[in-house]
């Protein structure tokens, strides 16, 4: 039998019909994530349609975009930034009631960021495809899942056939060697991939990210890395599922039981490319090179060491670019003024991420002038950091501490920067205006975030965590 | 979807590479649960100033780019996150196509699915037609062509099945629902396995 890749073998077991020179693939979806902002045209198209939704028991909602992420008031309230958001969550709420679908909404305990909340249900497993209206459904690819992102139209194809039309994507490996140096994490990582094959590079693709580096890394950092592929251009990016995968998903609510769980890790453990198989692209990194890493420019494939000299711009872009962030070629994004920072989102939100932030946080204070905001990805990881008392870290260092949801990541519920203001953010996109109109943002890594709050510059995270350990 | 086989305008230029979903619509305007509506805001925090006139800096707002349906934008267009409000936005704005050496992959199959004409070209042709503002070209569909002001053709690859629906103006979610069969097939193999 020819040898496939970990792509290939997911993708192989869901084609419902085969692609031809004419017509796509049919491939079947095992789970449908959906949230308030890209779901409501295509339940209004079935409703128009007079369609059911096929598969009730593969779908699942959550509200995270439009949210606000201060509490409800003491009028019972609920401080919505606008009439438009409030009545986008309501109508989900309604979509899902008519429709039969489980909504994880206000009155859940599991309720959270989309991405975040699908696998620590259990509901992200090995080998199945996922798909949501959401592009950084790659998160889910750290299980050794094929999930990638869809448009609302393709929403609606799912909920009525649980089906997509696909083309076959090409594939890339991205073989990572090396040991990573304390206080250099996943999203280092990630950026320095990202910075180095492009903002494009990936488009086209699937991703295998594989080697030794990404086989040490735990399930959040896996989820980090995943995330962001599609800030390379790839819909999708995948790691084989190992030891840490079943340990990390064993037990969970949607999770296979007792002997269902033995077969399924007994399936699972097929789920890596064989030897010899062979990939459309290949690309190497040594991760033990990689210094805290952070976007200097406007496209997350604008980014560079932290201590690195910045470079003069070539073209159009990156001279605009250095007009929109103000930085100065020669000179390092180190020691930038920091107006706010921002913890949370889809690729760091979850309780490893709220630990790093705390780590450097922890007995300091952040510095004057600077807001911090810190939003957990879901309530699970809220009731579990407030069990350890990171959010107390967090209100003695003077930060925020939030309802979880998407928040300043995409800034579309209130929480937003000003015009001008630079955010050092642990987001994914540091488009122009992603952060509010204006806003000028450097991604980095919960400690890079942390450290640049305490200084109120984007700060080596390292200084603090050496300190910290002393 | 109504059938699309030919397009004839001038273009209209957006030099900048890499415009991402968030300039061509701002997340703060996907509150809204409908498709319609959204060309006033395609472009938004470029195409306004602070006042909300007109900024007279953005290319489309030019007088030689009025009614221009063709846009011809730097490479890696449409690149970021999923939304189809920007090729709702788009479309509702007045753009019929967008011709790039490179298109982000979910942007091109949201903007195909809805009719947007998401085409590919070579960096040669797309190069003269980023030098080149308001030349009125041809698109072609079913050629699979764009005919240059001076007659020449220029070759252009959509995917097939995306060129037959956008020929044909076929519902894909019907042609989805006629495998209806070979779907409950599949599950009740899986169910079995």
């Amino acid at each position: 039998m020819t040898a496939r890749t970990l792509f290939e073998k997911v993708w192989d077991a869901h084609v419902v019909a085969p692609e031809s020179t004419d017509t796509p693939a049919v491939l079947y979806v095992d789970l449908h994530l959906v949230h308030e902002v890209t779901s409501p045209q295509a339940f209004s198209e079935l409703r128009q349609r007079g369609l059911t939704l096929r598969r009730p028991d593969r779908t699942l909602a959550t509200l995270d975009h439009s949210t606000p992420t201060l509490p409800t008031g003491a009028d019972g309230v609920r401080p919505y930034t606008n009439a438009a958001a409030k009545a986008q969550v309501e109508q989900l709420e309604a979509n899902c009631a008519e429709f039969g679908v489980t909504l994880h909404g206000w009155d859940s305990d599991q309720r959270g960021i989309v991405h975040v909340i699908g696998p620590e249900l259990g509901a992200t497993q090995p080998g199945m495809t996922i798909v949501c209206g959401d592009s950084h459904t790659s998160t889910h690819g750290a299980f050794g899942a094929l999930a990638f992102g869809i448009g609302t139209t393709e929403v609606g194809h799912v909920l009525a056939t649980q089906c997509l039309l696909q083309r076959k994507p090409k594939t890339l490996a991205i073989h990572v060697d090396g040991k990573l140096a304390p206080g250099v994490g996943a999203k280092d990582l990630i950026l320095h991939i990202i910075g180095s094959i492009g903002v494009d590079g990936g488009t086209g693709y699937v991703l295998e990210y594989r080697g030794p580096t990404i086989e040490a890394l735990s399930m959040e950092e896996r989820m980090t890395v995943c995330n962001m592929s599609i800030e390379a251009g790839a819909r999708a990016g995948l790691i084989a599922p190992d030891e840490t995968t079943f340990a990390w998903l064993k037990g969970r609510p949607m999770a296979p039981q007792g002997a269902d769980w033995d077969a399924a890790v007994a399936r699972w453990r097929a789920l890596r490319s064989d030897e010899g198989a062979s990939y459309d692209r290949e690309v190497h990194f040594d991760a033990s090179k990689i210094g805290p890493t952070v976007t200097y420019g406007t496209h997350p494939g604008m980014a560079s060491a932290l201590s690195a000299t910045l470079p003069e711009p070539t073209n159009a872009q990156e001279r605009r670019a250095r007009d929109y962030m103000h930085y100065e070629p020669g000179q390092s994004m180190e020691g930038m003024a920091v107006d706010v920072v921002f913890i949370g989102s889809c690729t760091n939100s979850r309780l490893p991420d709220l630990r790093e932030a705390a780590s450097v946080l922890r007995g300091r204070h952040v510095a004057e002038g600077v807001r911090m905001l810190v939003v957990p990805g879901s309530e699970a990881v809220r009731r579990d950091a407030e069990r350890e008392g990171l959010h107390q870290v967090f209100l003695d260092a003077g930060a925020e501490w939030r309802v979880p949801g998407c928040s300043m990541c995409i800034a579309m519920n209130g929480d937003l920067a000003q015009p001008g203001q630079l955010v050092v953010s642990t987001s994914n996109r540091n488009f122009e205006g992603r952060q509010g109109k204006g806003a000028r943002t450097v991604l980095a890594s919960p400690a890079t975030a942390a450290a640049s709050a305490v200084a109120g510059v984007v700060a080596d995270p390292r200084v603090y965590l050496t300190e910290a350990a002393a | 979807m109504k059938p699309i086989t030919r397009l004839q305008s001038r273009t209209a230029v957006l030099t900048d590479e890499n415009i991402d979903t968030d300039r061509i619509i701002p997340a703060r305007f996907l509150t809204t649960t409908v498709r319609e509506g959204l060309g006033k805001l395609c472009f938004n925090d470029w195409r306004y100033q602070s006042d909300g006139s007109d900024n007279p800096a953005f290319p489309l707002n030019q007088p030689q780019s009025q009614g221009c349906e063709i846009l011809v934008a730097g490479r890696n267009f449409g690149c970021g996150s999923s939304r189809e409000h920007a090729p709702w936005a788009l479309l509702d704005y007045g753009i019929k196509a967008v011709l790039c050496s490179e298109i982000a992959d979910i942007f091109r199959n949201n903007a195909l699915k809805n009719g947007l004409l998401a085409i590919v070209i070579a960096e040669a042709q797309h190069r003269w037609l980023l030098d080149n503002p308001g030349v009125e070209l041809t698109i072609d569909v079913q050629a699979q062509t764009i005919t240059l002001p001076d007659g020449s053709n220029v070759a252009f690859t959509l995917e097939p099945f995306a060129r037959h629906c956008l020929l044909n103006g076929v519902d894909q979610l019907g042609f989805l629902l006629q495998h209806t069969d070979a779907i409950g097939q599949f599950e009740k193999q899986e169910k079995a396995a």
